[in-house]
């Protein structure tokens, strides 16, 4: 499934940043990758690492200003992002590129029905009329396994449970049959079971329409199951990037390595404690010209502090932002 | 929702009626005389005779009874009679002004369009002014529109209408001459110019209330936009392709107007209390004119009355208020 021809998404250098009171937040820095057709690119990192802007950045759903995207470029579908109007993006969301948000409590419009909801894109992107998108909308309903869709159309989200609220999303989200769909921690405001069934979902979801998926999410359990391919982000950069078993096998990156340590298992003897990273996030109002792990990172050396490491190849397609080298275990 | 309307309907009636009876018994306890306004050369016992001819020799239970029929079956009977032209108006006493010895529901009949005309645009223009503002303000939110609108509130808000009334009167009146200081009620609109001397005469009264109404109003409007608009379903929204227009005047405003609708349903009845002292300015002689010189004289059945029936719009707003708010919100059913 990997290295098909040509990727549906190449983001480079993209560098988004907020203007807040106390100055510039580098919120986005220098991130590229590539989404290639029906591949599920998971994205990894801790609260503030820069996932969700990263792809809020993508498709102009930042607020501007506090946000701005400083600069790089997002080829998709032969332009570049970036360049297009409020009004072309207006016309790409929701038709090319469907989102799925946190938290289905509070993402579906509390006063409108759950099939106005649906058929709205519908409506607006195929140009539908009204029992089309009617009868557009029960079949996704199906698809997304809410049962009785028919009646269920004429319902408000409240009337939803968190799961099924956010089976409404992703429906919402596949209305127009997207080429890429974003999950923003999809997953994360349900409960394990609830959790589980929408990845189940996902997976089937991706099986009968092949788009591609980027996955956002901080838990690398749920990377392993479903991804394709990772990337790993810290302090908003790429640290390290991937075939998600290559990753999982070698991880390259200190931070990989020490994310992967702080997964509890419940095989084998019981850890006496959790692992954890040492320290702080780092505060992303410091211009980038270091690495950003430095202050938390066992191998950091001198280098470290006074260059920000660029992503070398660790191996074909298996790429890391670090000074330090895994295999050899001395500086590069 | 018809059943919850019904039951509530049903518990306004006791409250309307613990209402009456207290407006009754405290001016009923109120100092006052109703022949204290008349010359004193009256001697005592005529006096005497006034009053008793005006039912106060009675016991005040008596009275109170007296007067609540009156006022919820004689007097609206009488008035919808006088209206209608139907023969349904009953005989025996009705509620008489001490001031004028004439039926209050009649006194009230000549007073309400006034009102209605001059507050009632008031109030419909201050909210047809403020929910705009309060859109643009909250979707341009620290702008120089947002900045001067918070201004401009701040001001009507802060500044009584009779303080603007005045104000206006000395600029547009007096210093300027557009518009007349003082309503005339027996003004007839027979043609265009007539209309538009109507139109100069009501000016001054409307933009005093309605400034008044439209700064609460407007920032009533903000706060629930600049609630709204940072809320994860606007984002959805935005994430499905819909355009701005489609965000914020679908999405956002249906959300917002859910407790801004709530607060104009319950300021209505408010205006009629407020509006007292804007029609004692520009002299329009409506409801809240008629209260006033009726305290003035301790010509209490007109108070009682109108007291009243402030009370009845009050108990009767809140009500609407609460329906219009389960309509407004799906999540709230009251079944």
């Amino acid at each position: 499934m990997l290295e098909t021809s040509e990727p549906v998404l190449q983001v480079q250098g993209l560098k988004t940043l907020f203007n807040t009171r106390s100055g510039n937040l580098h919120a986005v820095n220098s991130v590229s990758f590539n989404l290639q057709a029906g591949e599920l690119l998971g994205v990894v990192g801790e609260s503030g690492s820069g996932k969700s802007v990263t792809m809020m950045s993508l498709i102009g759903l930042l607020p501007t200003p506090p946000a701005e995207v400083q600069a790089g470029s997002v080829m998709f579908g032969g332009q570049d992002l970036l360049k297009l109007s409020q009004r072309s993006l207006q016309n790409l969301r929701g038709r090319d590129i469907g989102f799925v948000f946190q938290d289905p409590m509070t993402s579906l419009n509390p006063v409108f029905t759950v099939g106005f909801q649906i058929m709205e894109p519908l409506r607006r992107h195929m140009g539908m009329n009204k029992s089309e998108a009617q009868a557009r909308a029960i079949e996704l309903l199906d698809l997304v396994g809410i049962p009785d869709a028919r009646r269920r159309l004429k319902d408000f989200p409240h009337q939803f449970s968190g799961g099924m609220r956010q089976r409404v999303m992703i429906a919402i989200a596949l209305a127009c049959d997207p080429k890429v769909l974003i999950a923003d921690e999809p997953t994360t405001a349900l409960d394990v079971t609830i959790q589980a069934q929408i990845l189940e979902l996902v997976k089937e979801l991706r099986q009968k329409l092949g788009m591609a998926i980027i996955w956002i999410t901080h838990d690398l359990g749920v990377i392993a199951g479903i991804a394709d391919r990772v990337m790993v982000m810290y302090g908003g950069q790429v640290v390290e990037y991937g075939p998600v078993r290559e990753v999982f096998a070698n991880p390259a990156h200190p931070y990989t390595r020490a994310l992967m340590t702080t997964v509890p298992s419940v095989r084998g003897a019981r850890a006496p404690k959790l692992n954890v990273i040492e320290g702080q996030p780092p505060i992303l109002s410091q211009h980038p010209i270091a690495c950003p792990f430095r202050a938390r990172c066992p191998k950091a050396f001198d280098r470290c502090g006074r260059e920000n490491p660029a992503r070398y190849d660790v191996a074909p397609g298996h790429d890391a932002a670090c000074f330090w080298d895994y295999q050899t275990g001395a500086p590069r | 929702m018809l059943s919850y309307t019904l039951r509530r309907l049903a518990f306004a009636v006791p409250t309307v009626l613990i209402i009456s009876l207290i407006v009754f018994l405290m001016l009923d306890m109120a100092p006052g005389d109703p022949t204290g306004s008349l010359p004193l050369t009256i001697p005592l016992e005529v006096r005497e005779q006034i009053r008793q001819s005006l039912g106060l020799g009675e016991p005040v239970f008596v009275r109170y009874f007296k007067w609540l029929q009156m006022t919820v079956i004689t007097e609206p009977l009488h008035i919808l009679a006088g209206l209608t032209g139907w023969d349904i108006a009953p005989g025996g006493p009705r509620i008489l002004s001490w001031q004028t010895r004439s039926p209050v529901g009649d006194i009230l009949v000549q007073r309400v369009p006034q009102t209605l005309w001059v507050v009632g645009l008031g109030y419909l223009f201050g909210i047809l002014i403020a929910l705009p503002i309060g859109v643009i303000s909250a979707y341009r939110q620290y702008s120089w529109f947002d900045q001067v609108g918070t201004f401009v509130s701040m001001v009507g808000f802060s500044v009584p209408t009779f303080f603007t009334g005045i104000v206006f009167i000395l600029l547009f009146s007096v210093t300027l001459g557009w518009f007349p200081s003082m309503y005339d009620t027996t003004h007839v609109v027979r043609d265009w110019n007539s209309f538009l001397f109507q139109a100069k005469q009501i000016a001054m009264p409307v933009a005093v209330l309605a400034l008044y109404n439209a700064s609460q109003i407007s920032r009533f409007m903000r706060a629930s936009m600049l609630d709204n608009l940072n809320q994860d379903y606007v984002r959805t929204a935005r994430s499905k392709g819909m355009g701005e227009q489609t965000v914020v005047l679908v999405h956002v405003l249906r959300n917002s107007m859910i407790p801004v609708v709530t607060v104009i349903a319950i300021g209505i009845p408010t205006v009629f209390t407020g509006a007292i002292i804007t029609e004692q300015i520009f002299r329009v002689n409506g409801l809240g004119d008629a209260l006033i010189r009726a305290i003035y004289v301790s010509d209490w059945p007109m108070v009682q009355t109108i007291t009243f029936i402030f009370a009845i719009l009050i108990v009767l707003f809140n009500l609407i208020a609460d329906v219009l708010y389960g309509i407004l919100d799906p999540r709230i059913r009251y079944d």
